[in-house]
């Protein structure tokens, strides 16, 4: 045995516990070959992972290049694997299990996995970027397959026959000529340790010798199994990372600046200390919280701090409602590469026909329904984090950081949690937990006002963009001008030491900001003369800002989709021509790629409209003449497509405007989609289908609203979201393969977390544009802003 | 602090705290349990929800003192360990995504259906207006629902592959 080739180290110590009988060392010392009887009893996966969460540091990092640390086979034939995501609810962990099962052959049912634990799983780096099946669920696909084979390499020696012989069904090997002759993988390696090493310059390609199964070969792969955390989330027995208790725990909330970028000049600390339950106020730079025995005596602590705080000389940003005329005129904080095909300028000079339009997205907000929260534990001069961070394995690299602390004393425990669309990515609360734990010696629960997470979560940035387009006699499009602007000067990164919030207000900072960045569009489309221009602008403040650009869903895509897929509408409406045959004819002349893109954007726009039922005709309906009449509700269909990275998407949205009040209704969405191959289809679907809902609800309803001292989007009065009365009718997906091989036996899983989301704010302006000939270049689509445009349009 | 008596999920507590203390803390943080969740604190999103003698209340405003009735919350809903029928559709339904805001959407919809068996499509959607999902399940709520009361059939779902 070479030093090193353990399990996890927390595991072995968990199986040791469970039965101490065992000798320790032998365990240590099974080579994991022809060990037919196992001297420790039936493991069930929930009982040994109950004991782990209790071990002590230091805590290792489980080494990835160790088959032991993704897949345990226990005593009873069942298997724990441990992956390095989290899954904040797309079903993604389901679709790991699928995965890794088809790959070691074994039931669905006879399986569990562990995510996102810091001491126990592997670095994959949570989750982010829709990257779970995309990326990360290959190297759990061959580590799974490594393991069958070296299961079957010992049903080989067992038997004394080659492998070729052998057959294996749900963990158990057969001799193909003999089923009598049958072994189980717990036979062979039960509650032992593989012992094998795996190879891979990095974790994203950890592989063993054994190749992946041909997709023809997948069997629980593509099945609707249900979401194995459900029951648990709609009978109330799950705990969450806010249900996480332990032993002295107490309670902390934040006191924030009451205006952005206030400096703190006093606390009267005796405001507060003969409350009951009163422990401490701890404070440092700019961060004040108040730590109490119980939570509302914690609320009412931090309500009643008299704190003095001195405003700045100088406002922190625009007014909300000037945001976009401060963006247009403020000096770039950095300009992109100007990207031009062909000749712009002598084809708009040609052009029988040039349009222009200005578009712009406000900044947008995470506001998850659970504000921010963590718990943190200082015990043993360790930190314990329980947390819902979905990039668990930054934060306690993070923190380490933070706190000066080695990284083997820190640790995370990832816990489920409200929606992790970015958010988490910046776990705020993680970090203010370990440092209030540390200051006072006790676990400390931090948890975020609904007031400090709407108003101080980060936002997705906010963007102006101006768009030129020239069509020739025939309406073809001979050349396209964009130019974003985007408000991500600053944007912060992942759980980062110094851009986290609590850091900002104690005063620390990275070098210099980050740049940030304004992105450029998505699509296949055949355009011969283009410029692309794009430029960061930043906020006059720029540090401990509750205007933080950071991660939101697709960071930058349904901003810059929405303005190019609704200007690709205008420069249709220009041609006289039908927005679907618009669009497939400047796909029908563009290259093809490495992944068939062009192949697909035009499968997934035919699906859509096919599945709508879209008769072909120019928009807006009001050029018809049956529409010319007083009806109260106006109704119109749009279409949008995009692609993110690899999926494609196209989304039709139709929508009812009512003329007397300006209320938007999107009766109908479809969603043709191609994310390759389909793990889980239900699964699937629901994600997708909550992407579009997430981004209707940005398209009605989200903006982060400011005053030129704070943030004024507060609640959920303030801050409107998506309700029951704003859901659809019907909402229809249709899963498309429109690879030109769609047999492919090499057929990959591409990310759906984002791919729906991406372009359907622009199928709904398209849509309203449709039903009103009004086009909104503005969303949200708040009923009075589109009353207001409606009564200009005298519509 | 003073002795405060509850009567939740068919047991009888008593907790020794400021009446102040509103409800949700003292069934997260004295009685452990862990249905209703934080979401605002204002009654706005209804994360929080609980059932007070069959009328949703939210239990993140209500002073834990002020409560005379029957609590039940979200562990409550199951009988004899077989599940509410509108839990079970939410299996079935595969509703929740991230799953945090269920309790109110569940809670909200029990006590809809306990007081309009029968509801029409309006009015699930009126019942059901202040239970916010920033997950946006909405449609699968809403499918859940119609499940329970006019049986599989009814579910929303339309896939086409």
């Amino acid at each position: 045995m070479s030093a090193g080739l353990q399990l996890p180290r927390n595991i072995e110590e968990a199986l040791y516990r469970l039965n101490p009988s065992t000798s320790r060392r032998n365990f240590l010392r099974c080579s994991g070959a022809l060990v037919l009887t196992v001297g420790v009893s039936t493991i069930p996966g929930a009982h040994a992972l109950a004991v782990i969460g209790d071990l002590a540091g230091p805590y290792a990092d489980p080494d990835y290049r160790q088959l032991d640390t993704w897949i345990v086979i226990h005593p009873d034939n069942t298997a724990t694997f441990y992956v390095g995501k989290t899954d904040g609810g797309q079903g993604t962990g389901t679709a790991f299990r699928q995965l890794m099962c088809d790959e070691l052959d074994i039931a669905y049912d006879h399986t569990s996995l562990v995510m996102g634990r810091t001491d126990t799983t592997p670095d994959q780096g949570g989750s982010g970027g829709s990257d779970a099946l995309e990326r990360d669920g290959w190297p759990m696909r061959r580590v799974a397959a490594e393991a069958r084979r070296v299961l079957l390499q010992l049903g080989a020696e067992h038997f004394a026959v080659p492998v070729s012989q052998l057959t294996v069904s749900d963990a158990i090997i057969s001799v193909a000529a003999d089923p009598a002759r049958r072994i189980s993988y717990a036979q062979l390696v039960g509650g032992q340790r593989f012992n094998v090493e795996l190879s891979g310059q990095n974790i994203d390609a950890t592989t063993g010798v054994a190749k992946v199964k041909a997709v023809n070969e997948l069997r629980v792969v593509g099945q609707p199994v249900p979401r194995y955390d459900i029951p648990a989330k709609v009978d109330g027995s799950l705990t969450w990372a806010v249900d996480k208790k332990l032993p002295g725990m107490v309670h902390a909330r934040n006191v924030r600046p009451p205006v952005a970028g206030a400096k703190l000049r006093g606390i009267d600390e005796s405001s507060v200390a003969a409350l009951p339950g009163f422990i401490r106020v701890v404070s440092r730079g700019n961060y004040v919280a108040v730590i109490c025995e119980r939570e509302e005596q914690a609320i009412r602590a931090a309500r009643e701090l008299r704190v003095d705080w001195q405003a700045p000389a100088s406002a922190p940003f625009p007014a909300s409602d000037a945001l976009f005329d401060y963006m247009r005129q403020a000096t770039p904080t950095s300009v992109g590469t100007p990207e031009i095909q062909g000749d712009p300028d002598a084809a708009f000079a040609a052009a029988a026909q040039v349009i222009s339009a200005d578009y712009a997205v406000p900044f947008q907000g995470h506001t998850a329904i659970g504000p921010a929260h963590a718990l943190a534990d200082p015990s043993d001069g360790q930190m314990t984090i329980y947390s819902n961070d979905m990039k668990s394995y930054r934060l306690r690299t993070g923190v380490a950081d933070f706190l000066g602390m080695p990284r083997e004393q820190v640790r995370v425990v990832y816990m489920d949690g409200p929606q992790v669309y970015g958010r988490t990515a910046a776990d705020d609360a993680g970090f203010e937990a370990a440092f209030l734990a540390r200051e006072i010696g006790r676990p400390v629960r931090v948890q975020w006002t609904r007031a400090e997470e709407t108003a101080w979560d980060t936002k997705g940035p906010a963007y102006a963009f101006t768009l030129r387009g020239a069509l020739d006699a025939d309406g073809k499009v001979l050349a396209l001008e964009y130019d974003a602007c985007a408000a991500d000067y600053n944007h912060v990164g992942y759980n980062e030491p110094d851009t986290v919030l609590v850091a900002q207000l104690m005063g620390r900072r990275p070098a210099r900001p980050a740049q940030g960045e304004a992105e450029t569009p998505s699509v296949m489309y055949a355009i011969p003369n283009r410029r692309t221009t794009t430029r960061v602008v930043g906020l006059p403040l720029i540090w401990e800002t509750p205007l933080r650009a950071g991660n939101l869903r697709d960071p930058n895509g349904p901003q810059v989709t929405f303005a190019f897929e609704s200007f690709i509408d205008e420069l249709a409406a220009a041609a006289n021509a039908d927005p679907v045959q618009f669009r497939l004819d400047m796909l029908a002349g563009s290259a093809e790629d490495g992944i068939h893109r062009r192949a697909r954007s035009i499968a997934v726009v035919q699906a859509a409209a096919e599945a709508y039922g879209w008769d072909a005709r120019p928009a807006p309906r009001t050029r018809l003449a049956a529409a010319r009449d007083e009806d109260e509700i106006l109704s119109g269909r749009g279409i949008a497509y995009t692609f993110r990275n690899n999926t494609v998407a196209a989304v039709i949205a139709e929508v009812e405007v009512n003329r007397q009040t300006g209320r938007v209704w999107t009766r109908r969405l479809v969603c043709a989609h191609d994310c390759g191959l389909v793990v889980n289809p239900v699964g699937l679907e629901r994600t997708i289908e909550c992407g579009m809902l997430h981004a209707l609800s940005r398209a009605l309803w989200e903006e982060v609203q400011f005053d030129t001292q704070q943030v004024t989007s507060v609640d959920w009065l303030s801050h409107p979201s998506l309700r029951h009365s704003d859901t659809p009718e019907s909402i229809q997906v249709v899963l498309v393969n429109g690879d030109p091989n769609p047999d492919r036996p090499d057929l990959a899983p591409y990310g759906a977390g984002e791919g729906s989301h991406k372009p359907l704010i622009a199928a709904v302006a398209n849509a309203i544009y449709d039903a009103t000939g009004v086009r909104l270049r503005q969303p949200p689509f708040r009923r009075e802003r589109v009353l207001a445009a409606l009564r200009v349009a005298e519509v | 602090m003073s002795i405060v008596k509850l009567r939740v999920n068919g047991a009888s507590h008593e907790v020794d705290v400021d009446p102040s203390t509103p409800l949700l803390y003292v069934l997260r943080n004295d009685l452990g349990l862990r249905g209703p969740r934080f979401g605002c604190g204002l009654g706005q999103c209804g994360v929080c929800t609980v059932i007070v003698d069959g009328v949703a209340v939210r239990s993140c405003l209500v002073p834990a003192a002020q409560l005379q009735g029957e609590i039940t919350t979200l562990e409550g809903l199951a009988k004899d360990g077989v599940l509410d029928p509108l839990q079970q559709a939410w299996i079935d339904e595969q509703v929740p995504q991230c799953g945090y805001c269920h309790n109110g959407q569940i809670m909200t919809a029990r006590a809809l259906l306990d007081r309009n068996p029968n509801p029409s499509d309006a009015e699930i959607r009126e019942g059901m207006e202040g239970a916010l999902c920033r997950c946006m399940t909405y449609y699968r709520v809403q499918a859940a629902i119609k499940r329970v009361v006019r049986g599989a059939d009814s579910s929303v779902a339309q896939v086409s592959e």
